[in-house]
């Protein structure tokens, strides 16, 4: 039994960093109807930025997890920036093009990041500090860390705050109408350009967060690591219905529960037949079953109204 | 998307490379100019990428024993020798190192040194096999490459089949392993090296009882990790490269999996203690050979070697230093140079290198390779023992 709950914790702590991250795509998809390939990027960069301010701070002796918050701090700015600039130069040009056009533009902001990645980092791994004491928890002979609590946790609340931020202020009542039709909102005297850009930029502020994360909780960083976390984090929101805010959260944090108990059970479920290699398959096939049966995704009704 | 990128990358090297092509074939080096002999050697190593640091470490070895060979005046067939080495660069890409192997053989050299990786020198083995050239290399570790049945390959290292059964060898004589888990990251390397181990450890009684997978690119662990754990085996051997496995043994720790950590010639960098921190304290991984201090001639080859390039011994310079002694040595038992003639002497070396001393077995491979297991201690790799991996086979 504690084997199963501690295959639970696993799948929560992965599944709330692909909800996070899942968030940025589906809010730009559910404005702009664009998929953001280089949102995975936007994460490791802001990974990568928190590594290097704490490698910087290390020696100044204070508290790790002054570290990381001060890192943070650096990095949300620095990815907003970035985002903006994507935004700014790599999409709104191609506003108007047909959506394949900025879809390519995505894929080359995405390999343009990581090159760029690659020149300033190096192509090597970086071990990511400690930014908080090992504290283990012991719930029913599973294991959860100090870390592992505060990310789940912070990951809760950051979507908490997003959600009620979307649905009760003005300005996510702005983000709802530009989703809804961009012309009539801009009809309405909604500024449609700058809530897509703030759309870019929220996205943004999650995706450092979720560096962070990553690499607290895996404990490495390199230039690569977006790539794959990007395109989870994009089966994520389309599981739970791209363009729907709780259906990324929803979305992601099932993700990351099939990957770990997919994982942990396959191979006694299929009586050795299937190992643990295919982990990602598992994943996938519960995606491609969801699809079948709904294919707007868990909470997702708007795709169909676009396509 | 990298794909794209080494794309265009072999494409530009492959029209470099046939554009020095036509450029050898005006100035055709007369092969014997009076009364000398000139022999031609060829060395091929990634020397431009992300391992042209190893790559240049193999050709200064390579540089070194044909200087010594030059200055000995070796004289073969009645006729004074002289050894050149021709060195080109394979970018650690096996379409590159096929146009290598093919330029060499239109030069008609004498013997080829290399490649430095597996997957260059099993493509290029065959070009020169069907040229009859003979090939050692001082650093390829896939067995494949002397398993294909030509009769050119060789190789003064041990291979990952020797490495396999030496960690294996090492796991149930020295820590007294009774159950074992093993990981692999599904590449050519961690699944060739997991099948040995496997193989050798239930041969010595131990018992596997957990076997998992993850990938090359993977950064979550815990999910096996925690597979492991339940099983609680003395022993995780980790089948995979130091980005791997260094998070996962911190992982590992965290989840209270209390298993003694083993990793392969992969995991034993300085980079996997970087990323494991403190877990990495006492946990073991292997490299093939011995450590210069222990070889027969470690020491003085070393000074050599310092004093020449001003610089440390990456890796394998030593056993590239071997390689082309091996094959000159062969030469002059056989007193000629043409391949078809010195070939068959090559199998038969008896040769006291600085590395070992080298006999080679029916297929090309040491006969008594050695495989020496190290300890971090302290946040350094220590030196335990060398497990002699001819013992573990039989």
């Amino acid at each position: 039994m504690d084997i199963f709950l501690q295959q639970i914790i696993n799948g929560l702590v992965l599944g709330s960093i692909y909800a996070l991250v899942a968030l940025g795509y589906t809010m730009v998809y559910g404005i702009l109807g664009l998929i953001n390939f280089a949102h995975g990027e936007v994460v490791m960069i802001g990974a990568l930025v928190s590594y290097s301010v704490m490698m910087v701070l290390v020696p100044s002796g204070l508290p790790p997890v002054l570290l990381a918050l001060i890192s943070v701090l650096v990095a949300a700015p620095v990815c907003m920036a970035l985002a903006w600039a994507i935004e700014r130069y790599a999409y709104r040009p191609l506003r108007h093009a047909p959506k394949l056009t900025p879809l390519i533009s995505a894929i080359g902001v995405s390999i343009l990041l990581q090159n760029l990645a690659m020149m300033i980092w190096g192509r090597g791994y970086h071990a990511f500090p400690d930014i908080l004491p090992a504290i283990h928890f012991d719930i029913g002979g599973a294991q959860i860390t100090l870390l592992q609590t505060v990310t789940i946790g912070l990951a809760a609340a950051t979507m908490g705050i997003l959600a009620w931020m979307i649905q009760r202020t003005s300005l996510g009542q702005a983000m709802r109408a530009t989703a809804e039709n961009p012309a009539i909102a801009e009809l309405m005297g909604i500024p449609v350009n700058r809530i897509i850009t703030l759309t870019f930029i929220i996205g943004a502020a999650l995706a450092a967060l979720a560096g962070l994360m990553v690499g607290a909780n895996y404990s490495v960083a390199h230039y690569y690591m977006g790539f794959m976390l990007g395109l989870k984090a994009f089966t994520a929101a389309v599981l739970g219905g791209i363009g729907n805010i709780t259906g990324a959260m929803l979305g992601g944090l099932l993700l990351g529960l099939i990957e770990s108990l997919g994982a942990g059970y396959i191979e006694d479920l299929t009586g050795g037949i299937l190992g643990s290699h295919y982990q990602d398959i598992f994943a996938f096939l519960v995606l491609i079953g969801v699809l079948v049966f709904r294919p707007g995704g868990l909470m997702g009704e708007r795709v169909s109204e676009r396509a | 998307m990298t794909l794209f990128a080494r794309h265009a990358l072999s494409l530009s090297a492959i029209a470099l490379a046939s554009l020095s092509l036509t450029a050898c074939g005006k100035k055709e080096v007369p092969p014997v100019a009076g009364n000398e002999v000139i022999i031609t050697i060829g060395h091929a190593a990634p020397l431009t990428g992300p391992q042209a640091h190893l790559g240049k470490d193999n050709e200064n070895g390579a540089v070194m024993a044909i200087d010594e060979l030059n200055s000995r005046g070796i004289s073969i067939d009645g006729k004074k020798a002289k050894f050149v080495l021709v060195s080109e660069d394979d970018q650690a890409d096996p379409k590159a190192g096929t146009t290598v192997a093919q330029k060499f053989v239109d030069r008609k050299v004498n013997g080829v040194i290399g490649h430095l990786n597996s997957g260059t020198t099993i493509p290029a083995s065959r070009i020169y096999s069907e040229a009859g050239i003979p090939q050692i290399s001082g650093s390829a570790t896939n067995p494949t490459y002397t398993q294909q049945g030509f009769k050119t390959t060789f190789r003064v290292f041990a291979n990952d089949i020797h490495q396999g059964q030496a960690l294996a060898q090492f796991a149930t004589q020295s820590l007294k392993a009774k159950t074992i888990a093993i990981v692999d990251d599904r590449t050519a390397y961690g699944q060739g090296l997991a099948d040995e181990f496997k193989k050798a450890a239930e041969a010595a009684g131990a018992k596997v009882v957990a076997q998992e997978f993850t990938t090359d690119k993977a950064t979550d662990f815990k999910a096996i990790l925690t597979k492991i754990k339940a099983s609680n085996p003395d022993i995780l051997f980790f089948s995979a490269m130091d980005a791997q496995g260094g998070p996962a043994l911190k992982h590992a720790r965290e989840l209270g999996l209390k298993a003694t950590f083993l990793i392969g010639d992969g995991g034993c960098t300085p980079e996997f203690i970087k990323l494991a921190g403190n877990a990495a304290d006492g946990q073991y991984c292997s490299l093939p050979g011995v450590p210069l201090e222990k070889m027969p001639g470690g020491t003085v080859f070393k000074d050599k070697y310092q004093k020449r390039y001003n610089q440390q011994i990456q890796l394998y310079a030593p056993y590239v230093y071997d390689a082309v002694l091996v094959m000159a040595d062969a030469m002059q038992r056989a007193n000629s140079a043409e391949p078809a003639k010195y070939l068959p002497e090559v199998g038969k070396s008896q040769y006291q290198g600085v590395t070992a001393k080298v006999v080679f077995d029916a297929k090309g491979d040491l006969a008594a390779p050695a495989v020496s297991i190290y300890q971090d201690k302290g946040g350094n790799w220590s030196y335990v023992e060398t497990v002699g991996a001819a013992a573990a086979a039989k």
